[in-house]
């Protein structure tokens, strides 16, 4: 899809290598990807695939808590929840992950086991600001603690500023510091501004090696819309085609029903193929949703509506 | 497809309505306007009231509404049970912020009710006397008694938690206090004859004390029931505190009936004994509280007169749980 080589973008590229590539990508057709987005969005999932789609969404939420306020005793709720979403229904399926702070991750380990995933967001999040040092040791001591994915976020400021190879640097540090994690680089696309400055941030961060990428911290508004997730996921497509490696989407913030949520598994399935449509490639940054799931699930287990005194408060 | 753009079926009905209607407004357009008037009709389109709003029925399906003498008289929203569900959710989100407002506060806003409708009381005879059949004395006697039921009940409001709560001897050093607090969201089926007054007969003792609710109108009688909505609609009364939904209670409410986040079900309007007992036991699912009055079956069917009496507690009573309160005594 480029004239410019992607392979030729090694570790030690130069901010005018990355722009030139960068700036070469084809530019987003705005207009199109909202329109794509909505037409995508209109598509009936009932019974029986609503019923799979639930349980798919459900098996792909990073349950999340990423609060100032957060204590261990909440962690430890929304772990043992994480693991048994449906105290009343066993044949509900677990979360992929818990995501939290850094300084809670043990805590969740505790009580998660090896059954679900322990995401944890690092290097200065949300802001991203702050020196290189601190972001690695940041994750650094995340890992040390259990975790083993890392949600790190990209500075902004220097990528709005043209500093590519600064981000890409940081990147790059930090997937080194990840060791054995896997690596989700959050692009935050509300601050973005633009669908061809996602396209290129998404370029970016899998260039420098995300196993990951996610739309947003969910503390910027407009967190994870379809058109944004759309430019990502196409993204992805074509970087697995040119590079043979398959990147992630997360779509984090902003997704409350279960409709919505089946909305982006269409999204995922139309554009890059249902060979995303597992954990391992996509998931919901979350708190909320899984409660609607639920109640989405309970009534199509029970046939009648579900109300919020049957699930958990978070 | 948007709220507001039309679909086929949708706009050849609103054909249809035209021609039918012709006939019966011709009298009022030929003397506003002089014979060859080219005036056209400015029909309304009867919706559902949810959350404060005027949506169609999710489904986007109609049912024509007839009036006394048989004769069309408008097509009116059909609600499915997506649009129940849809108006549990607004019931519950303004669950706290209606119960947590004052009592004062309630009865207020009930009283304002009744000033809306007075300004609109016109109207609703017409619909009534159309409707119902019946002269326009006993119209305006019915809207009369209706405006007044809203004021009898806005009393009560400050009065419920003196009257239902006690103050109760036990023997410890405790003050022991019982008060009445609203049930939560309910369900209720609105009188089939009796269109306006039952309505509200139906609704103001749920909300008084409150409860937030979600209404079936009178299936054959729906009309004063959109009215009611537009006057609830523009009188502080917050969104989702009352939803009023037009179509077949047999359809709709075994929906909401068997629905986990519907506390309580009154079942005033609802005629069809075999009905009544299949909702009852759906709600025994969820442990619901259901009011079913004795009378119900025995009514004439098309007398409104039964509801002129004065109501009394019992339909503000059936909605309140009491919370009693044992409080150390002070040293």
């Amino acid at each position: 899809m480029t004239a410019i080589s992607p392979k030729a973008i090694g570790a030690a590229a130069s901010s005018a290598d990355l722009r030139a590539f960068l700036h070469g990508l084809p530019g987003v057709d705005e207009v199109g990807a909202a329109g794509r987005a909505a037409m995508l969005g209109t598509r009936s999932i009932k019974a029986a695939s609503k019923a799979w789609a639930i349980d798919l969404a459900i098996s792909m939420v990073d349950l999340t808590t990423l609060e100032g306020m957060d204590t261990p005793g909440k962690v430890r709720a929304m772990c043992a929840k994480a693991m048994r979403p449906d105290p009343s229904d066993p044949t509900a399926p677990a979360v992929a992950a818990v995501c939290v702070y850094g300084d809670l991750v043990a805590d969740a380990r505790a009580v998660v086991g090896d059954s679900v995933h322990v995401a944890a967001v690092a290097t200065a999040f949300p802001s991203g600001r702050a020196s290189l040092e601190v972001k690695l040791l940041d994750t650094a001591q995340a890992v040390d603690a259990g975790a083993d994915e890392i949600d790190m976020v990209i500075d902004r400021g220097a990528f709005l500023a043209g500093d590519y190879a600064r981000v890409f640097e940081e990147i790059t540090a930090v997937k080194a510091a990840c060791g054995p994690a896997h690596l989700k680089v959050i692009l935050e696309t509300g601050e973005l501004r633009t669908l061809d400055n996602v396209r290129r941030a998404s370029w970016l961060a899998m260039l420098a090696g995300a196993d990951f990428i996610k739309t947003s911290t969910g503390k910027v508004t407009p967190a994870a819309t379809p058109p944004v997730t759309l430019v990502m996921l196409e993204a992805v497509r074509d970087f697995a085609a040119s590079h043979g490696r398959r990147v992630g989407v997360k779509a984090a913030g902003g997704i409350r029903t279960s409709k919505d949520a089946i909305k982006y598994l269409v999204l995922v399935n139309e554009t890059v193929g249902d060979g995303w449509l597992t954990p391992d490639l996509f998931r919901f940054g979350a708190s909320t949703l899984l409660n609607d799931l639920l109640l989405q699930r309970q009534r199509m287990t029970t046939g009648h509506y579900s109300g919020p005194d049957y699930v958990t408060i978070d | 497809m948007s709220e507001h753009e039309p679909s086929h079926a949708e706009a050849s009905q609103a054909v249809s309505t035209q021609a039918v209607s012709t006939q019966a407004s011709s009298t009022q357009a030929s003397s506003t306007h002089g014979p060859f008037s080219t005036r056209v009709d400015v029909r309304k389109t009867y919706k559902l009231y949810i959350g404060g709003a005027f949506p169609r029925s999710e489904s986007g399906r109609t049912y024509e509404a007839f009036d006394a003498q048989g004769v069309f008289w408008a097509n009116v929203a059909k609600a499915s049970r997506k649009d129940a569900r849809d108006a549990v959710l607004a019931a519950r989100t303004a669950f706290s912020g209606w119960s947590g407002a004052t009592a004062y506060n309630r009865g207020q806003v009930l009283y304002r009710i009744a000033e809306v409708m007075e300004g609109r009381r016109r109207q609703l005879e017409d619909e009534i006397q159309q409707g119902q059949g019946c002269t326009a004395d006993q119209a305006r006697n019915l809207v009369s008694e209706a405006i007044d039921r809203w004021v009898w009940y806005a009393g009560w409001s400050d009065k419920l938690a003196a009257v239902l709560g006690s103050s109760n001897p036990v023997a410890g050093p405790y003050f022991n206090f019982s008060t009445p607090e609203p049930t939560g969201v309910v369900a209720a089926v609105a009188p089939r004859a009796c269109s306006l007054l039952g309505l509200v007969s139906v609704i103001a003792p749920i909300i008084v004390s409150g409860n937030t609710c979600i209404v079936m109108a009178s299936q054959g009688r729906p009309i004063p029931a959109i009215t009611l909505a537009e006057a609830i609609a523009t009188s502080d009364v917050s969104a989702g505190v009352v939803n009023i939904l037009t179509g077949d209670p047999a359809e709709v409410m075994p929906w909401l009936a068997s629905h986990a986040d519907v506390n309580a079900l009154d079942l005033s309007g609802v005629e069809d004994a075999a009905l009544a007992t299949l909702l009852e036991q759906q709600a025994a699912g969820t442990v619901k509280r259901v009011r079913r009055p004795k009378w119900v079956a025995g009514r004439q069917a098309d007398a409104g007169s039964d509801w002129l009496a004065e109501p009394g507690l019992g339909a503000m009573r059936a909605f309140l749980e009491t919370k009693t309160v044992w409080h150390p005594q002070g040293v």
